[in-house]
């Protein structure tokens, strides 16, 4: 059997799971295997959307005592589902807490662990994850020798395909209590948007828009095209009042959307090492030699406090805002 | 307090990858090995709780000899004790782990700090799967974090905004940029580092659960190409591929 932990918001699947979903479905199919869904948290509102991607099974734990995420306790019970059920392959997305929680199932299902995969395959019964490693200047395949396999699929890579699954729901048992960490809080930030490596357009900015609130021509173009706005580690550095978190590169967020519109960046190794796996890559530059444009799809050459207000027109415009 | 800090030693963020003649391995010749950056950070915060509320900081990494080099540096930069677990700390996570644990077990660590990946592998795996071997509880991605007696409250990065945790001690914390800033050695912490004494352990623990099988350089990117015009009419063209020819819209 396979295994998707499957995380639920409001009362809904969440999209990097139904992707994670999908390609457990997908493994599922090729090595003959039965694919069940697993959710964990206070209700199981939602757990139904499983069966929409392909869950033969899909598992519910439910207890208050899971309102609030707790690595240990999500764990628990993600290792104790795989166990109950035999299942071989464990999957999850890689999001913040698939990261967070996945992991840790593995060690206590003493199993082998691939994060953040762009590729899956079974061969000989076994998982084979293709996984970017340098920030993805290059991508290794990772076999596995232990009995239970462990992956979290990187958001936004894996198709979330529509196939009608039985779901047959079946409630498993919640870990105790005692839990050793748990969260008390969340503060949103940004008016709860969406994250740098969940979204399918970003404008990122470098040095070269020379001060933060500078940034707010980024956001408008971020705006007009349905897109976040990151940055180069040389601006978060900068001291402009730009949060880490929006740092993309090999100590930021490696992230691969549809189109990364980088103004201002020049390109260094580090920087390309977190977004060169984008679909389209624009850059605006004013420096023709700068090395962003020899990864660029589209290049232009100016000066981005002209050609960033008339993108955000060009955008507005032609009302524009990006499909997957 | 007594603080574990784990420390990997990876490749420069420089690195021009090659792939070896092995072709599933990092050609390791121009490689210049240091601190996985994140672990910097996982350091520095052991260092101000010691200078804060006193502590005794152990910094430990699974590796070769070329690895007391990032040992030699955690000495310089303050640290108290440093440990080489004699084993292969590039390989696989579990493994790693399973060793850290077991060293770890019976010394009573209050706090295991480490980064919330090593770069280069990037598996973001060590940090929580030592927290489930040694059955404590664990932060991972922390960007701020706040020590009292037997507890901790840490916010730790998520998707659009931050979470807080909080939970008892030992626990491990993975450290995230933004949590401190870290250091330099000083001339007179290197020259001390130089005398002191790195501990020598062979490194026990699970095998491998996983392995590399191929390591492969990503196709190179198509020739991209340049839009003419004034800002107004690059704009434009631009928007227009967008639409019609990558079809993004
Ligand atoms: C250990 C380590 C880790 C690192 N990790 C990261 C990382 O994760 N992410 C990252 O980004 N960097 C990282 N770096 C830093 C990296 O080496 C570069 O210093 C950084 O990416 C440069 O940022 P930048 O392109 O914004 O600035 P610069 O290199 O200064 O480039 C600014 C660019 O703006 C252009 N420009 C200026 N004015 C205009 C204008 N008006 N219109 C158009 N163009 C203009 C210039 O021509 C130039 O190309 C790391 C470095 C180290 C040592
Ligand atoms: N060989 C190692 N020796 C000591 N600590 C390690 C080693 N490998 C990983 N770690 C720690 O675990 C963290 C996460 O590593 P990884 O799971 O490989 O991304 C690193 O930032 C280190 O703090």
């Amino acid at each position: 059997m396979i295994l998707v932990f499957c995380e639920l918001k409001d009362g809904k699947l969440r999209k990097p799971s139904a992707e994670a979903l999908s390609e457990g479905r997908r493994l599922a199919d090729a090595a003959g295997l039965k694919l069940a869904a697993l959710t964990v948290g206070a209700s199981a509102e939602g757990a139904a959307d499983a069966a929409t991607y392909g869950a033969d099974l899909i598992l519910t734990c439910a207890s208050p005592a899971l309102a609030s995420y707790s690595s240990d306790a999500f764990a628990a019970a993600i290792a104790d589902a795989a166990k109950a059920k035999g299942a071989t392959v464990v999957l999850g997305a890689a999001t913040a807490m698939g990261k967070d929680a996945l992991p840790r199932a593995a060690a206590r299902l003493e199993a082998g662990y691939a994060g953040d995969v762009t590729g899956l395959s079974m061969e000989g019964g076994k998982l084979q994850a293709l996984r970017p490693v340098y920030a993805g200047k290059a991508f290794a395949t990772t076999g596995f020798t232990s009995a239970i396999q462990v992956a979290t699929t990187r958001p936004n890579v894996f198709p979330a395909t529509e196939k009608a699954g039985a779901g047959a729901m079946e409630a498993v048992e919640a870990p105790a209590g005692g839990f050793k960490a748990i969260v008390k809080e969340i503060l949103a930030k940004g008016g709860g948007k969406v994250d740098l490596t969940e979204a399918n357009v970003i404008v990122a900015g470098g040095r070269g828009l020379k001060s933060g609130e500078n940034f707010k021509l980024l956001e408008d173009l971020a705006e007009a095209l349905g897109g976040v706005v990151g940055a180069s580690r040389a601006a978060v550095d900068a001291g402009w009042g730009l949060p880490h978190s929006i740092q993309v590169g090999q100590t930021g967020k490696v992230v691969s959307p549809t189109l990364y519109i980088a103004a201002g960046i020049s390109g260094a190794i580090q920087h390309l090492a977190g977004m060169s796996s984008s679909k389209y890559i624009v850059a605006i530059n004013k420096d023709p030699e700068a090395p962003i444009f020899k990864i660029a799809d589209y290049g232009i050459v100016g000066d981005l406090f002209e050609v960033v207000p008339e993108l955000t027109k060009a955008a507005k415009a032609m009302g524009v805002g990006a499909h997957h | 307090m007594k603080i574990l800090v784990c420390l990997k030693q990876v490749p420069d963020t420089e690195t021009k990858v090659k792939v070896a003649a092995d072709g599933k391995s990092l050609d390791p010749s121009d490689v210049k090995w240091i601190t996985s950056p994140y672990d910097e950070y996982a350091l520095e915060e052991a260092l101000r709780l010691k200078e804060a509320k006193g502590a005794e900081v152990t910094a430990v990494t699974v590796g070769d000899e070329k690895a007391k080099d990032i040992l030699r540096n955690a000495f310089a930069l303050g640290a108290d004790h440093a440990v080489l677990l004699k084993g292969d700390g590039q390989g696989d996570t579990l493994a790693i782990a399973s060793m850290l644990a077991a060293f770890a077990k019976d010394k009573a660590f209050d706090l295991i700090l480490s980064g919330n990946k090593g770069i280069g592998g990037d598996n973001g795996a060590v940090g929580p799967m030592l927290a489930e071997l040694l059955g404590i509880g664990q932060a991972n991605v922390v960007v701020k974090l706040e020590v009292g007696e037997g507890s901790f409250r840490a916010e730790r990065e998520i998707e659009g905004g931050t979470e807080v945790v909080e939970g008892s001690l030992p626990a491990v914390i993975t450290a995230q940029k933004g949590l401190n800033e870290p250091r330099y050695a000083s001339l007179k912490g290197i020259m001390a580092a130089k005398k002191k004494t790195i501990e020598e352990v062979e490194a026990a623990g699970h095998a491998p659960a996983t392995g590399t099988l191929a390591m492969a350089l990503p196709p190179a990117r198509p020739e991209g190409r340049k839009l003419e015009g004034d800002a107004a009419s690059q704009a434009q063209a631009l928007m227009v591929a967008l639409k019609n020819e990558a079809k993004v819209f």
